[in-house]
């Protein structure tokens, strides 16, 4: 039997054991060799599905979204210039249903836009502090601290948010309700504090320590090197992280589902209950809303816009760290 | 200018010695952030921790809560998810590293899979849930709803009549959609302890009987029944409902991507010289992969598989998609039944108003964080006792 087109670079190096029939030369060896290239094949083309069901999901996710969305747009009660030009957002209550997405947009960017304002700077100092500066023992500490930071759920977040920040922020203003889109916000940062952490630690360490070496001799301290040498050097990956970051704080469900309340509206202030987009799919599912109606069909149309965004910044995020990477030998 | 540089060189050293101070002090941030995390939950919530906290249902009574039935829904859950996702995910990662293609156009359809792989890991997890709740629970609603199954299993369906003299007594039914039964004189009726006997049917002015034999098995006319439906401990159904099975397919769903990313690295740092050696001996492919690189990548693949685990459970987004917040006091009996998890219960008791309930969501987080632990101890376990040097 001859190889067909599915072999692979493993297989052709396997055409030699021809001598295997010779030295038997009996019938059986060889029927007992076709059998097992049969085998192989089988599980081959088991192992190609098992691969192919990761497109498979993607097709699937592309499918209901769109199918689900298509249908909410053909409903009466809604069209697509009020969906994206809108900004009232009122499914469920009240005689006139408003879809107008940008009033769950702004509370999702605004939960992101906090959670980024905290994490970025304090992900950044820390990772630099990693790489530059600790030493072993330091290491040895902060490592394993952020991972178990990175490992805890994020309900826990969700109730460290509206049992202890909450509280704590209104003690120090009057302002606050008690959802808030500050307390969410803070808790999400911490949540992808690590994430910004270890992706550009991992960008610092892969600049080669030929340059850092390079500065030092020049007469940079530890800061100029730092600063001005590997963090310019390593800036593809740290921006590709923290867009990674980003669509992680976009996506985040159960911190806003507690913490940050289920009102939409347009606003910067971050002491206003608010309501993501996240936070919304949760509402539904939690209701007893009919599986037919416009509402049900929002929550397609909502998840559809969020798959889109995070979708955009994880490319955005993979493509700027290929194409500005800085190639050293 | 001499005199210039010397200034800015002090000043560049005081810059240094400021950075690395505020580096210190950033650093302690986060690990402070960590430590009054932990402790606040424990402080609030070691209080409700106890045996009768971990073996009794949820309760409207803080007092008599407990966490039981989440407890038992996130095991079934791990176990399903895993069963799953491990074997899925682990072929996933031979062929993209194992099997690498030569012609171009495979390679092409390698980098896509690849790709693929790495934007489905940056998907929300609630978008995970939305696809699941579609697929898995109403199956684009082709197969009928969940009362009303296209294919079913394992169910018993019967209908009872509770008797004017308090027996109850059974007639099983074959079509679930059948119309409700119609006592007949004559029919056979079995009582609740499965004995068969012929039902004694009373007109509208009879009276009940005296005799206790003769009242087991008596029914008026009027009598009119409600079904009653029995599930095994294999019973299945098309669609899936809000069960476990749906849960936990998921939830394979969400860490798949992570199962197959660590797989790979885990392959990927198998030296290539033992495959080599491997083909040059002979062995084909597959053996290869069966018999020298999987047991040489075995360790990192198990460890990769424990932050697969330690995600899944604590997820709660796609399960909340699925599952809603129920109120249910058992162990999920078979694959279809309702279910809650940890994640599910913390969140519901953490939404509550009252400080009981939050104490109780803090006591729920220490169980979930004990598992957590556990589950990294065995990684790092794992991590020494198996891993030896390849090369």
């Amino acid at each position: 039997m001859r190889h067909t087109r599915r072999q692979t670079s493993l297989t052709r190096s396997n055409q030699t054991p021809k001598s295997e029939n010779v030295v038997r030369g009996t019938l059986k060896g060889s029927s007992a060799r076709s059998v097992r290239r049969w085998k192989e094949r089988g599980i081959l083309g088991m192992l190609n599905g098992a691969a192919l069901f990761s497109v498979f999901i993607t097709l699937s996710i592309l499918w209901v979204l769109g199918a689900e969305t298509t249908n909410f747009f053909q409903q009466d009660e809604v069209s697509i210039s009020e969906f994206f030009g809108t900004t009232q957002w009122n499914p469920l209550l009240g005689s006139e249903k408003h879809f107008g997405i940008w009033s769950l947009v702004c509370g999702t960017f605004l939960v992101a836009g906090v959670a980024l304002l905290v994490a970025v700077p304090l992900g950044l100092i820390t990772a630099i502090y990693l790489s530059e500066y600790a030493n072993p023992r330091v290491r040895a500490v902060l490592k394993p601290a952020l991972e178990v930071l990175a490992g805890i759920p994020t309900v826990v977040y969700g109730f460290f948010a509206l049992t202890l920040l909450t509280p704590a922020l209104q003690s120090i203003s009057e302002g606050f309700g008690s959802f808030n889109a500050l307390a969410a916000g803070i808790a999400v940062g911490v949540l992808i504090l690590p994430i910004i952490t270890s992706l550009s630690e991992d960008a610092l360490k892969a600049v080669p320590q030929s340059l850092r070496d390079g500065a030092h001799g020049l007469g940079a301290t530890r800061f100029d090197t730092s600063f001005k040498v590997v963090f310019p050097a390593a800036l593809s990956g740290i921006t590709s992280a923290v867009l990674l970051a980003a669509a992680r704080a976009i996506g985040e469900t159960m911190i806003v589902a507690l913490a940050a309340g289920s009102t939409p509206k347009v606003t910067a202030d971050v002491r206003d209950e608010i309501q993501t987009m996240t936070g919304f799919m949760v509402q539904m599912a939690l209701g007893d809303v009919s599986n037919y109606g416009v509402e049900y069909y929002s929550m397609y149309a909502v998840a559809a816009t969020l798959f889109v965004l995070t979708l955009c910044f994880t490319l955005l995020g993979a493509w700027i760290r290929r194409r500005y990477r800085e190639v050293y030998d | 200018m001499m005199e210039e540089r010397q200034i800015s060189l002090a000043k560049r050293h005081r810059k240094d010695r400021f950075f690395r101070n505020l580096c210190r002090v950033v650093a302690s941030t986060s690990a402070g952030i960590l430590f009054i995390l932990l402790s606040a939950i424990l402080f609030e919530g070691i209080g409700a921790l106890d045996t009768q906290f971990l073996s009794s249902p949820p309760d409207p009574d803080p007092e008599l809560a407990g966490l039981y039935p989440a407890l038992m829904g996130s095991l079934w859950l791990l176990v399903l998810t895993m069963v799953i996702a491990l074997p899925l995910g682990v072929a996933a990662a031979i062929v993209l590293e194992e099997f690498q293609p030569r012609k171009r156009f495979l390679r092409r359809v390698h980098g896509f899979i690849q790709l693929n792989i790495t934007n489905l890991s940056g998907v929300p997890s609630v978008v995970f849930g939305i696809l699941g709740l579609t697929v898995f629970v109403s199956m684009f609603g082709l197969f009928g709803t969940e009362k009303l199954p296209t294919f079913e299993m394992g169910a018993n369906y019967t209908d009872q009549f509770y008797n004017q003299g308090d027996f109850i007594l059974e007639v099983p039914v074959d079509d679930p959609a059948a119309p409700e039964t119609v006592p007949e004189a004559g029919m056979t009726v079995y009582t609740y302890d499965g004995r068969a006997l012929e039902l004694n049917l009373l007109g509208d002015d009879d009276d009940w009987p005296e005799d206790a034999a003769l009242a087991e098995r008596s029914l008026y006319s009027w009598d009119y029944p409600g079904r009653n439906k029995e599930r095994s401990w294999y019973y299945f159904r098309i669609p899936f409902g809000r069960g476990v099975l749906a849960g936990a397919l998921t939830l394979m769903l969400v860490i798949l991507p992570i199962i197959i990313i660590s797989s790979q690295e885990a392959l990927r740092a198998v030296p290539s010289s033992l495959r080599q050696a491997s083909l040059g001996l002979g062995a084909t492919p597959w053996q290869t992969v069966r018999q020298v690189t999987l047991p040489a990548a075995l360790p990192g693949i198990l460890t990769g598989a424990i932050i697969a685990m330690s995600r899944a459970i604590g997820e709660a987004a796609p399960l909340l998609m699925i599952a809603g917040i129920v109120f249910i006091t058992n162990a999920p009996g078979n694959l279809m039944d309702d279910f809650t998890a940890m994640p599910l219960q913390i969140y519901n008791w953490a939404g509550r108003p009252q400080k009981e309930f939050h104490d109780l969501a803090a006591s729920g987080i220490i169980v979930l964080l004990t598992a957590l632990l556990f589950f990294n101890l065995i990684a790092v376990i794992l991590r020494q006792k198996l891993s030896k040097p390849l090369s």
